[in-house]
């Protein structure tokens, strides 16, 4: 695994880039940790001060620093992303190796459950969800509803791979040898889905963390809670464009292009590093 | 055409069990809410003044029977299914006593045309790009491009949208930046309304296309990369065929494919709307229907709504589905 990833650093310019924008997302994060202000303290530097040597990324109309309100919201937004793409893989490992393994009625019965799942569109039914509950959406509720409804495509393409080691030799081997079919699962097969796992939980992180800026930005979440999209949210409800104070707006624009690059380009190597054809191309071959 | 019967029939079941499962799952939502809809809404009405105690009490009686709130659990859901069926959400409490059917029926055209139009616009630059760019794979342009086009993909579709606003309405403005047609224009198929609509439009489909179009171009480019090494490929071009002939009749063809069933996969989500880019557009679909019914605790509008596009996309999906066989022989009818 280690020696993949140093491989891919060193002959994968798009892995390397990408690598490269999300240790500047994880130093910004890092900063978090040494805010001298409280996540909600407001009024406590001059509002609308444009960027400078003592206030880098400038202040708000609320009169707090946008480089710690950045750093804070980006721990937050990551923080939400992580734990949507790390509930929603469980659900997609599992449901893809079961299925992809056991096969047969099993298989027809789970993957009709998963087509008609990934077949309900996602927006209208958060957006009731969010209706109906209203306060009660805090952001491990949101955490947990995005991760139900997004792991349906993944776990059909982890199927795909189980499908094909099912009938391999070693799979046969370690049944024979009297291994449970959790085991063959978790210590035969789940190292030859971990490619496929890295790449969608990209994949699924820009998707979650996507969500939570719609879903903030129209004022559907915790405002209360800094995340990017409510730093966005606010810029709005103080129409910081219209006042001319851009960079409260544009701040969190770049900086979650940083993050969905960082993390599209290194899906992006990855997947390619799983498609031996376009290696080769690579090559020259 | 016996397999194709039993094929269609399989994937109507799908329909059916898709359609079941979200209107299932909308009810629940709805039901299982800590939030009481009748007494939300009639805190919201006596807000705007009406606080005549016997009129809150018959606007009580007539919610509580608006939402079927009577009865045991399943005698409400099988009366939401009644209303499903019949199409009828009620009145609409924002804009009392419009139906909310009316109101949805007057906002899906827009949704439907902007992102069908857009949706199809995406597929075409993107995918012929990327067949241009995975053929002609070690051009420098072509690999400048792609790099654009994919450092395109991955932004979120509220700045792409917010920069064109700042961009054509703010710094240059020469396009509207709001709504659906202009305000003042009767909606007639008069050449002024027409082009009304089209520039109305024009910025929130950008958006779209610029956001959809690095999808299709990825995966045309990897397409066609991988046929371009492919041995008949290969002996056509041994062979003299030229160049012109080899990528448009050997290598595009093929390539398309695929293509063609992501296109239809993503026309029948056209119904599941854009919200995001209808909100910072203005623009009149059912996206931005639905955030303004959650901005006014709407609670019949914003039901209806799923509702009806959770049916929409599921029964767009099963047209597609069963029309796809007919133009792909390779699809297996199992």
């Amino acid at each position: 695994m280690f020696k993949v990833l140093f491989d891919l650093l060193r002959y994968n310019r798009e892995f390397l880039l990408g690598t490269l924008l999300i240790l500047i997302i994880l130093a910004l994060i890092a900063c978090s940790f040494f805010a001298p202000y409280g996540e909600n303290d407001i009024y406590v530097v001059i509002p609308d001060m444009p960027p400078s040597a003592e206030y880098w990324l400038g202040t708000n109309s609320r009169g707090q620093e946008i480089f710690w309100q950045l750093a804070i919201s980006m721990r937050n937004t990551l923080m939400f992303g992580i734990v949507v793409a790390a509930i929603s893989r469980v659900i997609a490992i599992v449901v893809g190796l079961v299925s992809g393994y056991i096969g047969g009625r099993t298989d027809q019965i789970i993957m009709a459950i998963n087509d008609t799942l990934g077949a309900l569109p996602n927006i209208p039914i958060l957006l009731l969800l969010v209706f109906v509950l209203r306060d009660q959406m805090t952001w491990p509720v949101l955490a947990l509803t995005a991760a139900l409804l997004g792991w349906t495509h993944d776990s059909r393409l982890i199927r795909s791979v189980a499908l094909s080691l099912r009938t391999r030799e070693f799979t046969r081997h370690a049944a024979f040898s009297g291994m449970r079919t959790g085991q063959i699962l978790f210590r035969e097969h789940l190292p030859y889905v971990m490619p496929i796992v890295f790449f969608t939980t990209m994949n699924n992180l820009i998707w979650a963390i996507g969500l939570e800026v719609t879903l903030s930005i129209l004022g559907f979440s915790d405002i209360n809670r800094p995340t990017i999209g409510g730093m966005i949210y606010w810029a709005n409800a103080h129409s910081a464009m219209v006042a001319g104070i851009w960079w409260w707006i544009a701040v969190p624009m770049i900086f979650v292009v940083i993050l969905f690059l960082g993390l599209f380009l290194l899906a992006m190597s990855v997947n390619e590093y799983i498609d031996p054809r376009s290696r080769l191309a690579r090559m020259g071959a | 055409m016996n397999g194709y019967l039993t094929y269609v029939a399989k994937r109507f079941g799908q329909f059916l069990f898709v359609v079941f499962t979200g209107v299932t799952l909308a009810f629940l939502i709805a039901h299982f809410s800590p939030v009481d809809p009748i007494e939300q809404t009639v805190s919201l009405l006596t807000n705007f003044g009406s606080t005549d105690p016997r009129t809150v009490e018959i606007l009580r009686q007539s919610l509580r029977e608006l939402y079927g709130t009577d009865g045991s659990l399943l005698d409400q859901y099988l009366t939401f299914w009644g209303r499903v069926i019949r199409g009828d959400f009620g009145p609409s409490l924002s804009a009392f006593p419009t139906p909310v059917m009316t109101i949805i029926s007057r906002a899906l055209p827009w949704t439907v045309g902007l992102l069908t139009l857009a949706t199809i616009i995406s597929w075409i630059i993107g995918n012929t790009l990327g067949a241009i760019a995975g053929y002609f794979r070690n051009n420098r342009t072509m690999k400048v491009v792609g790099v654009l086009v994919m450092a395109m993909q991955p932004i979120p579709t509220y700045i792409t949208g917010l920069t064109l606003v700042i961009v054509f309405g703010f710094l240059w403005p020469i396009l509207p930046i709001s709504g659906g047609a202009q305000l003042n224009l009767d909606p007639a198929m008069t050449w002024t309304y027409i082009q009304s609509v089209i520039t109305h439009g024009t910025l929130p489909a950008l958006t779209l296309v610029l956001v959809g179009m690095g999808g299709w171009f990825i995966a045309m480019r990897s397409l066609v990369s991988n046929i371009v090494t492919d041995d008949y490929v290969v002996y056509a071009e041994l062979g003299g065929v030229p160049s012109r002939t080899i990528f448009s009749q050997y290598v595009a063809r093929n390539a398309m494919l695929p293509q063609v069933t992501g296109l239809a996969l993503s026309l029948g989500n056209v119904f599941g709307g854009a919200v995001i880019v209808e909100f910072i557009f203005n623009y009149p679909g059912i996206g931005k229907l639905m955030v303004a019914g959650i901005y006014a605790g709407d609670y019949s509008l914003v039901l209806g709504v799923t509702t009806i596009s959770i049916i929409a996309v599921a029964a767009a999906v099963f047209l597609i589905d069963i029309l796809y066989p007919l133009i792909d022989p390779r699809v297996k009818l199992g």
